[in-house]
């Protein structure tokens, strides 16, 4: 028989508003096996774990239960409680009585009732329990990062320098991601490409940086510490060490009709490109749905010209198979899809443009080599209008709900660098709201409407209508003055709202990561752990967990090295001791068990059984411990109940049931 | 009949077997009972007609511990049961020496008995020889007659084909005798309203009696020890005692076969109580056939079973509310 | 929420999986998102924990209704845990209306850790829903009531 313990904890007044703590104790007395219960203000404090210490050593409990807040919050505090005053961490249960309790129930009487009926699921459960020793695991010295953008080089060469080797996974020909693609960058306006190219040569460079890029995850097994990653490097039809980066190729090749990814289709590409001219690496890729040799067989321009002899048309897609102890998400964002909005006539006119969009047009490198002009026609325009939130807080599924975060203060720069530039332009904003905390964020907004003379309006554009005389018509509303506004623009810049790289679901998916309704990557928590994934050893970097700009960015990167470098730095790891258990005796080896574990983690052997005086080899289901996480889907396919859960054994799930209906 | 005896006695000679797994006469000429035959004198005792149902897959589990082969004949349709045994690594392929045996459906005594035919001393037409239109039965009150049809198992009307899905050798013809649809039963019950299903299987569980005969004679509840026998789930009770556990026994066993089962049919045939166990398996096959696609346990030993697969546009469970 | 049998209070468990339902279920908490009392949540590692056996359980002991919830297909902790619950469920609630037990006093739903307000509103509309059917009498062990 168990010699049980009750804890009840007021959390302040969180529970001990709506529930009558002392009842609980007082009904805890009554539950069989239970000797000693008692309730306190705030039982995770050091006074509460120090109460719960005494207890467990003057009555030598043998299990305790502790009602308190979600065991999500305090299971690991008041199981290391329970483990310093000498009692198995196991033999701890939590009745959650606060976030499924106290603070969803207004009246006391039920809520109390509620609150005991918790209680003694708890107490049943602890009943069965048995003391569990977690087992230990190795952990691979290394770290993957998938993405190269700001966000995973600065994630990489944090850990890098930090000892540990690391493997960016880039899907583009080249490091760099949206960042590279920028111009300028707010608030202080220093060119994106001056700062940085820098971090891209460094990580290049790092010895202990390996760069896969035009390369991505392909299968991910394993769990934290001992992760087996797939990589598939595509073919680049281009030997990566023979190229010298002359750029002859793509200058002689003769299909040069594609649509220019990296300057966001504004202009066109040769088949055989490097994204832009800082890539890294400084090798080409051949494109094989535009190649004519690849379309056609006949061409082959590319491999004559070569100097170096490095065009490869035989080149196969490789598969590298390689461990890592951390992974880490850096898989960044693009900008939403404008085929709901087509009130702003993005798809009618060349001169309405996305914010990224306008980041080539005024970037030296770009489609117009950074001189500001229509598209349509190249002409300097005179009047520009920007449109703030397009897609962003948005009510409907036309687009996002969420605020892009990043839109308001580019708009105010690329504002300030057009007024700044061409003095003769009018700028015009169209405003919801203009969102702007953060470090010299708002005197940065200030600058432009007061020192730059842009105009900023509070309402929203209902709709762009392209006239005959090649301007645009922009009908708006002015809020404040409370009337229509009718514009004539010669461009129009369109703030569209961010999305998590589509990619990032697939990658989620395997990596087993949580995705919220948006697509963004889910923290452990909210506040408390804003750059680890609920799995273990996934952590995030960049915009995949939310929008953010590139000083947060990188800020969050290095709070990611640092979690994936603390990780790393351990031999060894403790795993779940809750793993599944085949008792010998029931076991009919017939595995269906094998068949639905997720991790491999079931074998089958011929062992020697002594079945009551039967003694007779059977084949019986093993289970890897360092491998099986806990889940229980053998539990539940196996026929005869001979694999368990251990911490959620079929029992202390039955026992919770009966206590509940009781 | 002879033909499978002579083979047998062939067998055992040669010493490609060491014993035989077949059906003897039982004490009345329609209950003959599954046996082992250690030798050619013994196999006197063998016997094959119309009345041999007992699927012989489920003795493969100990045959297969035993020393030596067994020559086991197995019926049409016991050879799903003995893939699906296969397949769960419960018999072993090479201690089996099968000799698949023609089938011309199965007789149920049941139903010979419900013509009012009473008092039964002998039965001519049952034999595998026979063409299996006619059968003749002495009586005490005399001689009568009945359709071989009229008389055959429900699960025979149903019959999965004459093919044997797994075998070392065939002896003997079979018949078509599927006449039914498998799943018309199951479809008039699903059309019930809810109080109608509910009185209906009330009606037929409440005369389970608890004898567990449905659960020892299922080639696919073949656990060494049942969760029905274990302490592991709180389940382990004998007597029937109350409304709840009837419907309960006969969900979870079920349940465990789902997927399975090879719709035998074994469990009705053994049933002292005449409950058409049948229909709960037999729903599952449906759902599953349904939902998740044709399958057929038993039909081969690779395939993923429905319970340990999935896709990611599998049905979600509120579709059962939604089908009606 | 329309309560007409005041004197029927009923029982309802709800198994929730660790990673997202169950703390779905706590920011539901967090967020003061009501759900009637009723409602009690055991928790599991994973919605493919839930052995069918549980659920009979509870309705044998008098339970009116079992809702699981599990995170969303394609999102599970474990990878494939809920894909094969999903079946599981599938096939138990098939055969529960087979035998004539209402439909609605079982449910599956996925909900993420995100999905507080969904949460609550799946506790809410499924003891409205029990409410209606009142109290459990087709599964239950009659030798646990009085």
């Amino acid at each position: 028989m168990q010699r049980l313990g009750v804890f009840v904890c007021h959390c302040g007044s969180n529970i001990a508003a709506t529930v009558d703590v002392s009842k609980v104790a007082e009904m805890a007395l009554k539950e069989p096996g239970v000797v000693h219960a008692e309730d306190y203000q705030y039982m995770c404090s050091e006074a509460g774990q120090a109460k719960i210490a005494e207890a467990i050593k003057e009555k030598n409990l043998t299990g305790i239960v502790v009602c308190s807040c979600s065991p999500r919050m305090h299971e690991a505090t008041f199981r290391n409680a329970a483990e310093r005053a000498g009692l198995n961490p196991y033999m701890v249960e939590i009745a959650n009585i606060r976030e499924h309790c106290s603070w969803i129930h207004k009246d006391m009487k039920e809520a109390t009732e509620k609150a005991v009926i918790l209680m003694r699921a708890a107490i049943a459960k602890v009943n069965l329990n048995t003391p569990l020793q977690p087992g230990e695991s190795r952990v691979t010295k290394r770290a993957l990062v998938i993405g190269g953008g700001i966000a995973g080089i600065q994630t990489a060469l944090d850990i890098a320098d930090a000892g540990y080797e690391v493997d960016i996974v880039e899907k583009t020909p080249s490091i760099g991601g949206r960042m590279s693609q920028l111009d300028k960058t707010f608030p202080t306006l220093d060119c994106s490409a001056c700062i940085l190219t820098p971090k891209m040569v460094e990580a290049a460079a790092h010895e202990k940086i390996q760069i896969y890029t035009y390369s991505e995850v392909e299968n991910v097994s394993g769990f934290v510490g001992d992760f087996t990653v797939d990589i598939r490097k595509k073919a680049r039809h281009v030997d990566m060490d023979k190229c010298t980066g002359c750029g002859l190729c793509q200058e002689k090749c003769p299909s040069k009709k594609t649509a220019n990814e990296f300057n966001r289709g504004l202009n066109t590409r040769s088949a055989i490109y490097t994204p832009f001219a800082q890539a890294i690496p400084n090798v080409p890729v051949i494109d094989c749905d535009s190649c004519i040799k690849f379309k056609t067989g006949k061409c082959g321009i590319c491999a004559k010209v070569c100097q170096a002899g490095a065009i490869d048309y035989e080149q196969q897609d490789e598969i590298v198979t390689q461990k890592y102890g951390a992974i880490v998400v850096a898989t960044g964002f693009d900008t939403i899809h404008l085929d709901q909005y087509d009130e702003y006539a993005y798809s009618q006119s060349k001169d309405v443009i996305t914010s990224l969009e306008l980041e080539r047009v005024m970037n030296a490198a770009g489609p117009t080599h950074g001189h500001l002009e229509r598209l349509s026609d190249g002409k300097a325009p005179k009047e520009m209008v920007f449109i703030q939130c397009v897609g962003s807080r948005c009510s409907d599924d036309r687009g996002k709900p969420y605020c892009s975060k990043i839109c308001c203060m580019y708009t105010a720069k690329h504002a300030m660098l057009i007024r700044d530039k061409y003095p003769d332009v009018n700028v015009t904003v169209f405003y919801i709201d203009v969102r702007t905390p953060g470090k010299n964020f708002d005197e940065f907004y200030r600058r432009a409407v007061e020192q730059y003379g842009v105009n900023y309006i509070k309402g929203q554009v209902g709709k762009v209508i392209p006239q005959p005389n090649g301007k645009l018509l922009v009908q708006g509303a002015d809020l404040l003055d409370n009337k229509q506004i009718l514009k004539e623009a010669d461009m129009v810049v369109l703030a569209t709202a961010i999305e998590p790289n589509p990619d990032v679901r697939k990658i989620a998916t395997m990596l087993t990561a949580s995705i919220d309704t948006n697509n963004f990557l889910t923290e452990a928590h909210a506040k408390l752990r804003p750059v680890e994934s609920p799995t273990a050893g996934i952590f995030l970097s960049g915009v995949c967990q939310g929008p953010k700009d590139i000083p947060e960015t990188v800020a969050q990167a290095g709070a990611a090295a640092v979690k994936a470098i603390g990780l790393l730095a351990k031999d060894k790891l403790m795993t779940n001791p809750c793993t599944a258990k085949s008792d010998q005796l029931l076991c009919n080896g017939c595995s269906t068990c094998a068949n639905v574990c997720p991790y491999g983690a079931i074998t089958y052997e011929d062992v020697e059984v002594n079945d009551h005086g039967i003694r007779e080899v059977r084949r019986i289901a093993e289970v890897n411990n360092a491998l099986c996480q806990g889940c229980g889907a053998c539990t539940v396919a196996c026929p005869s109940g001979a694999m368990d859960l251990q911490g959620f054994s079929n029992r202390q799930i039955i026992a919770e049931v009966d206590a509940i209906c009781r | 009949m002879q033909e499978l005896v002579n083979r047998a006695k062939e067998l055992l000679a040669d010493g490609t077997v060491a014993r035989v797994l077949g059906w003897k006469v039982g004490d009345l000429p329609y209950n003959p009972e599954p046996a082992y035959f250690e030798n050619a004198e013994s196999l006197a005792d063998f016997v094959y007609n119309g009345f041999c149902g007992a699927n012989l897959s489920k003795y493969m589990i100990e045959a297969s511990k035993l020393e030596g082969k067994t020559l086991v004949f197995l019926k049409p349709c016991d050879t799903y049961s003995f893939n699906q045994l296969l397949k769960e690594h419960r018999v072993d392929r090479e201690k089996a020496y099968i000799v698949g045996v023609g089938c011309k459906g199965k007789l149920d005594i049941e139903k010979i008995r419900t013509m009012g035919i009473k008092g039964i001393e002998s039965i001519e037409g049952a034999e595998l020889s026979d063409a299996a239109e006619e059968l003749k039965i002495q009586t005490i009150y005399g001689e009568k007659t009945c359709a071989y049809k009229d008389a055959m198992l429900e699960r025979c009307h149903v019959c999965k084909g004459k093919e044997h899905q797994v075998y070392d050798e065939l002896i003997g013809e079979s018949k078509e005798t599927k006449d039914a649809d498998r799943f018309a039963e199951i479809e008039r019950i699903e059309a019930m309203s809810p109080e109608e299903k509910f009185a209906f299987f009330q009606n037929e569980l409440s005369k389970c009696i608890r004898c567990n005969a449905c659960r020892n004679v299922c080639p696919a509840c073949s656990c060494r020890k049942c969760v029905f026998d274990s302490a592991k789930f709180d389940s382990e009770q004998k007597a029937n005692a109350d409304t709840f556990e009837e419907k309960m026994f006969h969900i979870i066993r079920a349940f465990h076969v789902a997927g399975r089962c090879t719709d035998c049919g074994e469990c009705s045939r053994v049933c002292p109580q005449g409950i058409p166990l049948h229909l709960f398996n037999r729903k599952f096959i449906k759902d599953i056939d349904e939902l998740y696609g044709e399958y057929q346990a038993g039909e081969d030993t690779e395939s993923k079973a429905p319970l340990t697969n999935f896709t990611f546009d599998d049905a979600e469970p509120s579709i059962v509310g939604k089908r009606g | 929420m329309s309560i007409e049998n005041k004197e029927f209070k009923p029982k309802i468990v709800a198994f929730c999986c660790n990673w997202c339902s169950y703390a779905g279920a706590d920011l539901a908490g967090s967020s003061r998102l009501a759900y009637p009392a009723d409602v009690k949540i055991i928790r599991v590692p994973c919605s493919c924990r839930v052995n069918p056996m549980f659920i009979l359980r509870a309705f044998e002991k008098g339970a009116d209704g079992v809702i699981m919830c599990g995170c969303h297909p394609g999102d599970c902790h474990y990878s494939t845990g809920n894909y094969y619950a999903r079946r599981r469920m599938t096939l138990l609630f098939s055969m529960l209306d087979y035998i004539g037990v209402e439909n609605g006093r079982t449910r599956v739903e996925w909900v993420s850790a995100a999905e507080g307000v969904k949460f609550s509103d799946t506790m809410n509309s499924f003891v409205e829903k029990i409410y209606s059917l009142g109290e459990n009498v087709r599964l239950g062990d009659l030798r646990c009531k009085n």
